[in-house]
């Protein structure tokens, strides 16, 4: 049976401005369920700060602050060290979109990982730049069509792979990182609630589609969520001081069920089917399910 | 009401913004089929679907936006969505 | 008593007395030296403050706007070309307004690059909602760090202040200062109330986004903040020299400006010179005098009007150039001279670092007075 924290009262309420089915506004809720009340979260520039704060309805029940949109880690790490100076014990927790995390934010990013401050870094992966209208960022993958790796007459949409950015900062080393998915929202609450409670800078991204910019119904975000884990072009796994542990396992289902039914990928296959590039895409789900062993063997007949 | 320094909120007033009024579809909930799991609870990113006296769940249609996700999520597919009449 | 120290190092020892609880600081000359000592006095355990050595400026700024909003009582300092990579977090906290004091050790910005004085980098961010103070010698220097922390915490105004002293000239060299006990600054410094700050207790959104409804207020807000600060200020300033015998009660202060018909105008450390030269001049009949601007920001027009209210010339000293337009500060002078009657003449000098002498104080009063200003003074023509 699902409780909500702090006797009926939702910390993160309705009447926010997210788009029906928002994949990341699911995403705010399971958070503040990990952390309930004794948080304080930073946030980026983006979606979720745009939707849930407009002067002056906030949805937000917990401390949030917004400063600009590439230093919430650097925002964070002076929390931190403040509330360390008063002794405090609010938990420092960051909620920041791929483009923030990924690109802009970097060094910000890599600054506070690289000092070891005591913050969780969770990022929202829409795989876009969607609060300004679906622009590519450095988490878009391979063969998406946005507004600035369009596809057309002579591209074939984003020609680079997601950056790995948990790879990045458990090579900082970060004590845990973990990839989640609001398909799977237990383990995303339960994952959530490991890294704020393991001290030193830990890193959760969460893939939440984006009806809007992915261009499907927006009944669909959990389906679509659950079919690129099923597909094996996102895997569910957690990293230990940089090794990687408990990878979800699949029966994996070929990626063009996962392409198919997202406008951002329908160049592939109108006017005219691309295999060249959806072969690409399958070779990158490929080397997924290898580098982390998600697929369920199938029993070997005894000869 | 003046403005409060630094642009900063208090909790709570994003509750007046009844996003109900967005609907196109809305949520017809069938307890008699209801497992009571709770996902629809769990998943709805309004956060607006509530657990009855009995243990089955109904939403707030006051902020329902009629996304759809609780109807697909519903593993006794004891949601439907229904085109609402205005 | 007086001590005779390095500039970088009485700025540490000041804001060890302040009691910041965070420090965020990246090194960049020529202000080094104010967070190296900051280092190693946390590292003796004589300074009890969290030190973070962000990964740079931007991070720096970002970090004490978290510990403020926080509710911690912060510090940085920075210059030049750090400043200028701080400029969308200084609106951020101003707009924000954390009271957040850091130290600027002025210096040129590039390109091409220099590391040497002058205070383009400050004047630069004059739209920031800042307030700017502008120090003469080390003990204003130290003064006014004590001064800044009291006003920007003040509850009606919530501003963030630069304490500007020229690097180099001020900051590496050694001066005697007098550097007040603990418990003179507690008495001066109460510990750091926040207005409101992010805690669990009391849950609040700080930094949502404002739509063209709101917005315009919002900037109001600040501007009246800003007017406010100059009473808080004077105020400020007036019980510190109740505390510690040297009055800061002035946003401006006259020079030898009573009987003056020709005032220099200036900010900052090229004061000294400047009153050594209207000395000299004075002694040869001239009536010169100076008006050595403190506060920057808030603007201190009203009070520029009044004080050089019976000059028929004034001479404005810039160390900056707003390219395009002139020097920033010579072109605020003029419009709070407007309708005055006086001549009024910006002259753009010792960008750079370049060197002033007594005599090159002499030669602008001279082109003043004849008339010609609204130029840069001293270039190098051979090299043109």
């Amino acid at each position: 049976m699902a409780e909500v924290e702090g006797g009926g009262c939702e910390l993160f309420s309705a009447g926010h401005r997210a788009c029906a089915g928002c994949g990341p506004a699911l995403a705010a809720r399971l958070i503040l369920k990990a952390t309930g009340k004794n948080v304080i979260v930073v946030a980026a520039t983006g979606c979720m700060e745009v939707f849930s704060t407009p002067y002056p309805e906030t949805a937000w029940g917990v401390p949030w602050i917004h400063s600009l949109f590439e230093n919430p880690a650097a925002v964070a790490s002076g929390i931190e060290a403040a509330l360390k100076k008063q002794g405090r014990n609010e938990k420092v927790v960051c909620i920041c979109g791929d483009g923030s995390t990924l690109d802009i934010g970097m060094l910000c990013i890599s600054g506070a990982f690289e000092r070891g401050h005591d913050i969780t870094y969770i990022c929202y992966d829409n795989e876009a730049y969607m609060n300004t209208g679906i622009q590519r960022s450095g988490a878009t993958p391979y063969g998406a069509s946005t507004t600035t790796s369009p596809a057309g007459s002579c591209s074939l949409g984003n020609p680079r792979p997601k950056k790995d950015m948990p790879a990045i900062l458990a090579a900082h080393g970060a004590p845990y990182v973990a990839t989640a998915s609001i398909a799977y929202p237990n383990d995303f609450v339960q994952k959530v609630e490991r890294a704020i409670n393991t001290p030193g800078p830990c890193y959760i991204q969460v893939h939440t589609p984006c009806c809007t910019g992915w261009g499907f119904e927006s009944g669909e975000t959990l389906a679509m969520a659950k079919l690129a884990i099923d597909t094996g072009l996102w895997v569910n796994y957690e990293m230990v001081n940089g090794v990687v542990e408990k990878a979800k396992k699949v029966r994996r289902k070929p990626v063009e069920e996962y392409l198919a039914k997202q406008k951002r990928f329908r160049h592939l296959f109108k006017p005219s089917r691309r295999d060249d590039v959806i072969a690409q895409i399958q070779a990158i789900a490929d080397t997924n399910a290898e580098r982390f062993g998600i697929d369920i063997k199938r029993k070997e007949s005894s000869e | 009401m003046a403005l409060r320094v630094g642009c900063v909120a208090a909790p709570g007033r994003a509750t007046e913004n009844k996003t109900g009024a967005w609907r196109v579809f809305k949520p017809v909930f069938e307890p008699e089929k209801c497992s009571r799991c709770g996902m629809c609870a769990m998943v709805c990113p309004e956060g607006c679907v509530r657990e009855t006296e009995e243990g089955t769940f109904e939403p707030d249609l006051d902020y329902c936006k009629g996304c759809g996700i609780c109807a697909e999520i519903c593993p006794k597919k004891s949601i439907r969505m229904e085109k609402e009449e205005k | 008593m007086l001590e005779f120290m390095e500039g970088s190092h009485a700025v540490a020892e000041i804001v060890k007395r302040c009691r910041p609880q965070v420090i965020a600081a990246y090194p960049i000359t020529p202000q080094t030296h104010i967070v190296e000592d900051l280092a190693q006095m946390v590292a003796n355990c004589e300074l009890d403050a969290e030190y973070i050595t962000v990964e740079s400026e931007f991070s720096a700024l970002s970090a004490c706007l978290g510990a403020s909003a926080a509710g911690s009582r912060v510090y940085s300092a920075t210059t030049s070309q750090g400043l200028a990579l701080m400029f969308e977090v200084c609106f951020n906290v101003a707009g924000m307004r954390q009271p957040v004091v850091m130290t600027i050790a002025n210096r040129s910005l590039g390109a091409p690059l220099s590391i040497w004085n002058d205070q383009q980098d400050s004047i630069a961010l004059r739209d920031s909602g800042w307030m700017q103070f502008y120090a003469e010698d080390n003990q204003e220097t130290v003064d006014l760090h004590m001064i800044a922390y009291r006003v920007c915490e003040d509850h009606d105004i919530l501003l963030p202040a630069f304490v500007c002293f020229d690097g180099f000239i001020l900051s590496h060299t050694y001066e005697p200062v007098a550097m007040p006990s603990q418990e003179e600054v507690d008495a001066y410094l109460p510990a750091f109330t926040p207005y409101q700050r992010l805690d669990a207790a009391n849950p609040l959104s700080f930094g949502m986004y404002a739509t063209p409804e709101y917005y315009m207020e919002f900037r109001y807000e600040i501007d009246r903040a800003m007017q406010r600060a100059k009473q808080a200020i004077i105020r400020a300033g007036r019980e510190f020299g109740e505390h510690f015998g040297r009055d800061y009660s002035a946003l401006v202060e006259g020079y030898r400006l009573d009987d003056a018909d020709t005032a220099l105008v200036a900010m900052g450390s090229i004061c000294g010179t400047v009153k050594d030269a209207i000395d000299e001049m004075r002694e040869q009949g001239r009536k010169v005098g100076l008006l050595k601007i403190r506060t920057f920001r808030p603007f201190p027009a009203p009070e520029i009007a009044a004080a050089l209210s019976g000059v028929s010339t004034v001479a404005v000293l810039d160390k900056n150039i707003s390219l395009g337009n002139g020097g920033a500060v010579g072109t605020e002078v003029k419009a709070a001279l407007y309708g005055s009657g006086a001549a009024v003449y910006d002259y753009i000098i010792a960008l750079g670092g370049r060197d002033v002498r007594k005599r090159d104080i002499a030669a602008i009063v001279d082109l003043a007075e004849k008339g010609k200003g609204d130029m840069f003074y001293g270039l190098r023509t051979e090299v043109l």
